[in-house]
């Protein structure tokens, strides 16, 4: 079943969305079906957030807004968990994936 | 076989070596990329990139840290991403040559970093370049120089770059018989502090029917096809000259001179493989590491790969201070992609510190990775060929903003004492204009630059004295300057590991030598030899 979802969270990481982040932000949008985008701007450009390349092009610099979204059956799964990720500020989270169940804040 | 044959060149580096005599093929003679068609130009790309990543793995595997590991991993990332990989397929489609069509493919994600605002970003250039190059290998297929060369053979050619000799293994001994060469070159310090024997100045020599030959490196002669006699009495005369007994029991004792005064010996290393089997016992610290090692492999270096190979000394140096000069690239050590090409005279244009602050992209990342070991053990940062005091400032400038964005980063580091080498008369004459924390002479640069004589030019050798009075003058000069200011001066050119010239040095006021490994020993006898106000021969 299509779904299509959006969210947005402040990014705080110093130095922005630079190498290590990028890696897991776009390791963790790939364990989802959906097709997933972000921007550093409402209005845009999109890009895929699956692909590191484009994501590190962004240069999305500290305090930006980061907005996300997504279509197909995790749509909702998948933008949830991308936003707990910036928000937790890119935590360790190899171990213990971030991809939840929903129950965490 | 041929008759022996002996030909007399000029002594580079000490020490004998026996085996196959092989030339050194030129670097330069890389075959031409064939053209391929389309279906057979995508998949040669692909095991490229496979193979590539495969390295880049392992690498990871080795990397130990979690900094080197994770900025391995993001070049993981990177080439594996269809996004970067495409526009190069799509050019192969539209016919252009594979190496063309990826160098383009990758020009374009380069340039968007180059262009970035902030340091972080512009520094992903450099990982992208690692990344093109390392693609650009593996498309190569090329055997490297290292593995094409018989381990232990005496290497002919008519030159030979430091990064060529640093590629070469010679934990299996071997020697180097150059045509042309000067023993005052970069190439020669750096198999002077590897024990490598090394002959230069031979001419140019016909190898045809020669298979093996012996060299003499303290003779400066060489001999094709050595006939038993000579094999026999060149195999049994192992390295350490005379006196090597009494020089070894002073190997871990702190220096002395007759008198009792205390004289720091440190050590001078151009690569992190000199530590294998070498004892921090026998040093008060490592007087200059040259980076110049990290930057020989394709693309340049990044912070994880610098940081680790500064760390790793630091573990070896248990403690003691260690000095680490920033890249002195340029003169006879151009490295591709960074130094300028075509200069007309190189050792008077862009290098050292000059190229440094030319490619402050560059250097800042050197300057990070400086200020995070740092934090871990007693750095010292040392600037080359600085001419004039504002250079000392821009530098120490960047280095401040490099440990502030650090600070932001939330990462570890300290600022360390940042000196400067001597070695542009300028800087010498007017050595207290400079705000710096330590001082080190380079005598080999400051000798060649006082008596206007080459150190790549073979025929001006004897002028390229560093006894020189003028050049004595100008040590004696700073290192009074030294002592009034209260920072430390030493001397960390060949001069200082050459018995010969301990005691001009001690005279003229210098406390600290800094030497290559092999020539601790014999500088140790030398200062224990050395009693201050005896008769000299100067």
């Amino acid at each position: 079943m299509a779904a299509e979802a959006s969210g947005r969270v402040l990014l705080t990481h110093a130095a922005g969305l630079h190498a290590r982040p990028c890696v897991k932000l776009t390791k963790l949008a790939r364990t989802f079906v959906a097709a997933i985008e972000l921007a550093a701007d409402a209005a845009g450009p999109w890009v895929d957030a699956k692909s590191i390349v484009r994501v590190m092009a962004a240069k999305v610099p500290q305090h930006a807004t980061l907005h996300f979204r997504a279509s197909g059956e995790d749509a909702g799964e998948a933008v949830e968990a991308l936003v707990r990720l910036v928000r937790d500020d890119f935590a360790d989270g190899e171990n213990s994936p971030v991809r939840g169940d929903g129950r965490s804040a | 076989m041929a008759a022996p044959l002996e030909l007399m060149g000029q002594p580079a580096a000490p020490g004998f070596a026996v085996g196959a005599l092989v030339r050194l093929p030129d670097a330069a003679a890389q075959p031409a990329s064939s053209p391929d068609d389309v279906v057979a130009g995508r998949a040669r790309l692909m095991a490229a990139i496979e193979r590539a990543v495969a390295q880049l793995q392992s690498l990871q595997a080795a990397a130990g840290d979690d900094d080197a590991a994770g900025i391995i991993a993001f070049q993981v990332a990177m080439l594996e991403d269809d996004a970067l990989r495409a526009p190069a397929f799509e050019a192969i489609d539209a016919g252009a040559p594979v190496e063309a069509a990826w160098r383009a493919a990758l020009a374009a994600e380069i340039d968007g970093y180059e262009r970035a605002a902030a340091p972080h970003f512009r520094a992903r250039g450099v990982d992208l370049k690692d990344l093109r190059d390392r693609v650009l290998r593996c498309l190569g297929g090329t055997v490297p120089a290292a593995a094409a060369w018989p381990r232990g053979a005496i290497l002919a050619a008519d030159d030979l770059t430091p990064s060529r000799f640093l590629e070469l293994d010679w934990s299996a001994g071997g020697g180097i018989a150059l045509s042309a060469g000067s023993a005052a070159s970069h190439v020669a310090m750096l198999a002077r502090a590897r024990g490598v024997p090394m002959v230069v100045g031979l001419g140019r020599f016909d190898m045809a029917g020669h298979a093996t030959a012996a060299l003499d490196g303290a003779a400066g002669i060489l001999v094709l096809s050595p006939d038993a006699a000579t094999r026999a009495s060149m195999a049994g005369a192992v390295a350490p000259a005379a006196g090597g007994v009494a020089e070894a029991a002073l190997l871990e004792r702190p220096a002395m001179t007759a008198d009792g005064e205390r004289i720091k010996v440190l050590l001078n290393l151009s690569d992190p493989r000199e530590l294998e089997g070498l004892d921090p016992a026998i040093c008060d610290g490592v007087g200059v590491v040259r980076t110049e090692f990290l930057f020989t492999g394709p693309g340049l270096p990044d912070e994880a790969t610098q940081h680790a190979a500064y760390c790793r000394i630091l573990d070896f140096a248990a403690g003691r201070p260690v000095t680490i000069r920033t890249l002195d690239a340029g003169g006879d050590k151009p490295i591709p992609g960074l130094t300028r090409e075509g200069e007309s005279n190189p050792f008077l244009g862009v290098r050292g510190l000059r190229l440094s602050l030319a490619r402050p992209e560059v250097f800042v990342v050197q300057l990070r990775a400086l200020a995070r070991a740092a934090a871990c053990g007693a750095v010292k940062i040392m600037l080359p060929m600085v001419t004039v005091p504002a250079e000392l400032t821009a530098a120490r400038a960047l280095l401040h903003e490099a440990a502030a964005e650090l600070a932001e980063e939330g990462i570890a580091h300290r600022i360390p004492p940042l000196g400067i080498m001597v070695e542009v008369p300028a800087a010498a004459l007017a050595i207290e204009q400079f705000a710096a924390d330590f001082l080190s002479i380079g005598t080999n640069d400051l000798t060649q630059y006082v008596t206007a004589a080459g150190r790549d030019i073979g025929a001006v050798a004897a002028l390229a004295d560093p006894a020189n009075p003028a050049v004595l003058r100008l040590i004696a000069e700073v290192a009074r300057h030294g002592e009034r200011a209260d920072i430390e001066v030493s001397v960390c050119g060949d001069m200082a590991g050459e018995p010969a010239h301990v005691a001009r040095l001690l005279r003229a006021g210098i406390r600290v030598l800094s030497v290559a490994p092999n020539r601790v020993g014999a500088v140790k006898a030398a200062i224990a030899g050395y009693r201050a106000g005896a008769a000299t021969s100067d």
